[in-house]
């Protein structure tokens, strides 16, 4: 692996006594699209606080390029940032917005001119450049906040919650051509978000954090299927969570393989486990189906659907099983109804082992 | 109109009677034909408003008030500003006790402080002058003009300056071509209530002036020598003046607020 653009390095925030962030690492390669992901009050508008040297860390150390920027303050970084609020500046044309940072940088009037419209260009404001910004609408100011942090050339994009305040329509639109935008550009963004949809939609690698601490990191699939942590398979959408008990663990290939206990009867995990541990067993509610595909497709018995509400493209099922209550995602036209008898499987290799 | 909203109705008018009345007849009177402002009416006629902007005395006053009107009010908006900049953005420890102590001369009655800069103004061989009216405007006026400013300086307002900084402006740079200008029309707006308290303020006035006097002082002066339609129309001036500089401020916060 190259070297990284970011490192951090057991970097940490205080409060008054009170860990906001937790001393963690944390690399962050040259050109990738990493979105901070995590409920309010996890730490992850501190950490890009602190990537923008707005919040000073109280330990560790934070490289961007090789060059440690810990002390620096956010002017001398090589950094900018879209602020959730966007900040722009309210006298000033549209332009003079995406052109502050160049000229403050000491570039000639007509190649500001020159940059800022051709910025404008690449984010769909052609021809907006001498608006006010109070005569924009709420998604064209992102836009401008976009454009204006884009100007300066950033080794490092940071974003705020930057879809935050915009209708879901827009959001989809803006995470979409956040993603071109930075493909085209390849530089690297930083995009705190609470929503895991837009993390999964936009994100090359997600770090997934709770009370401060990394629960998880790694693509958006890879953290969805095989969530690292109980945090991760409930807040990465959801999840049935089967408690269980080893009852004998096996170390053969690589992965490992365990027996498990379950309030369905005993199954066979892959994972590495210690015999007599409570684990917990993870399902994504699409991964539960009525009917047997593999030879070694594991039943969980039958269940009663108790609750049934249609989505459109699938319909939501709750049912109630012996062992535990199921979540389920089934198709629209899978024909199940209220107080009806299913019987439900699932596949050995969907199942994650959790420790508790 | 419903029945029982009639009693309420009656009440305004009856509040606004007593508010308006003495001003109109004021208004009403400066534009007499006779020598006495004093029912019945004849004219109108602009007559005393000739007489007026003949009066050397008054002229001298009114030049006098812009100067000192100005000039405090000015340096309290500059004052109040960098206060308010420094408190919201600093955020020292001690922030609690430097608001109070800013804000501390609003309560303060303008005998006392007239009365309070009088005795050190002479202690210190100053003596009273319109310099001496003059900070003492801008002691009742920069708590205001604190407070005004302070109110919008905000945590959005922080942001944009962050973004301004993280742009690579400098703190300066931040101030100059983005705090200032975004708050242009709290500024103004601040100014603008400096200066009407300043234009229409007397007790200060009375007491720190000596032979350069204000408007009001003239005014003042003149109604002890007895009633005459030239002080209806001074005082109809002063007035106008007023209602104008308050029209301007409503004009400001509202174009403030549609902005923010």
């Amino acid at each position: 692996m190259p070297e990284p653009l970011v490192r951090l390095r057991g970097i940490a925030k205080l409060y008054d006594g009170v860990e906001a962030v937790a001393p963690l690492d944390l690399d962050i390669a040259a050109g990738e699209f990493v979105v901070l992901l995590g409920p309010s009050g996890s730490g992850k508008t501190t950490i890009l606080s602190m990537l923008g040297g707005f919040t000073e860390p109280s330990a560790g150390a934070i490289m961007i390029g090789g060059r440690d920027v810990t002390g620096l303050t956010p002017a001398r970084r090589p950094t900018a940032t879209v602020f959730q609020d966007y900040a722009l500046f309210p006298h000033m044309s549209v332009r003079a917005n995406v052109a502050f940072g160049l000229a403050m940088r000491k570039v000639a009037a007509h190649e500001r001119r020159r940059r800022a419209d051709e910025v404008l260009h690449l984010v769909g404001l052609e021809g907006l450049g001498d608006r006010g910004v109070h005569q924009l609408s709420g998604g064209q100011r992102q836009r401008v906040a976009l454009a204006r942090a884009i100007a300066v050339e950033p080794q490092l994009l940071l974003l705020d919650e930057p879809l935050g305040a915009l209708d879901l329509a827009l959001r989809r639109q803006m995470q979409e051509e956040l993603v071109r935008i930075q493909k085209r550009l390849g530089t690297t963004f930083v995009h705190v978000t609470h929503d895991q949809e837009e993390a999964m939609t936009i994100a090359d690698r997600i770090v997934l954090l709770n009370r401060g601490r990394i629960e998880d990191v790694g693509p958006p699939a890879r953290v969805y299927l095989r969530p690292a942590s109980l945090f991760a398979a409930t807040f990465m959408g959801e999840s049935n969570v089967i408690a269980g008990r080893v009852l004998s663990a096996a170390e053969g290939a690589a992965e490992g393989a365990a027996r498990v206990e379950t309030p369905f009867g005993p199954m066979t995990v892959s994972g590495r486990a210690v015999a007599g541990d409570t684990v917990t067993l993870c399902l994504r509610p699409e991964q539960l189906r009525l009917a047997r595909l593999g030879a070694d497709d594991i039943r969980l018995g039958q269940a009663r659907v108790t609750a049934l509400s249609f989505q459109g493209a699938h319909l939501r099922v709750h049912a109630v099983a012996p062992g535990a209550d199921l979540l389920l995602r089934l198709p629209a036209d899978a024909g199940v109804a209220v107080g009806a008898t299913i019987e439900v499987f699932a596949r050995p290799a969907d199942l994650v082992m959790l420790a508790r | 109109m419903r029945a029982r909203d009639l009693p309420a109705a009656l009440y305004l008018l009856i509040a606004a009677v007593f508010i308006f009345l003495p001003v109109a007849v004021l208004v009403l009177f400066s534009f007499q034909e006779g020598m006495l402002p004093v029912p019945p009416f004849k004219g109108p006629s602009l007559h005393w408003y000739q007489v007026m902007l003949g009066d050397r005395r008054l002229l001298a006053a009114l030049g006098n008030s812009v100067l000192v009107g100005v000039l405090s009010s000015l340096a309290a908006t500059a004052l109040g500003f960098l206060a308010a900049y420094g408190l919201a953005r600093r955020r020292p420890r001690w922030q609690g006790a430097a608001r109070f102590a800013l804000m501390a001369p609003l309560t303060v009655s303008y005998l006392i402080i007239g009365m309070g800069l009088l005795i050190t103004f002479n202690d210190l061989g100053l003596g009273r002058s319109l310099l001496s009216v003059g900070i003492g405007h801008v002691v009742i006026n920069l708590p205001l003009a604190f407070a005004i400013v302070y109110s919008q300086l905000g945590e959005h307002q922080a942001n944009v300056e962050r973004a301004a900084q993280d742009l690579g402006a400098s703190d300066l740079q931040a101030v100059l071509l983005v705090t200032v200008p975004m708050l242009w029309p709290t500024l103004l707006a601040a100014f603008f209530i400096a200066f009407t308290l300043s234009w229409d303020e007397f007790v200060i006035a009375f007491l720190l002036s000596r032979f350069d006097v204000t408007l009001p002082v003239v005014i003042w002066s003149l109604l002890r020598t007895g009633l005459n339609p030239e002080l209806n129309a001074a005082g109809t001036f002063v007035f106008a003046i007023s209602i104008a500089l308050f029209l301007a401020v409503e004009f400001l916060i509202r174009r403030g607020r549609r902005n923010a």
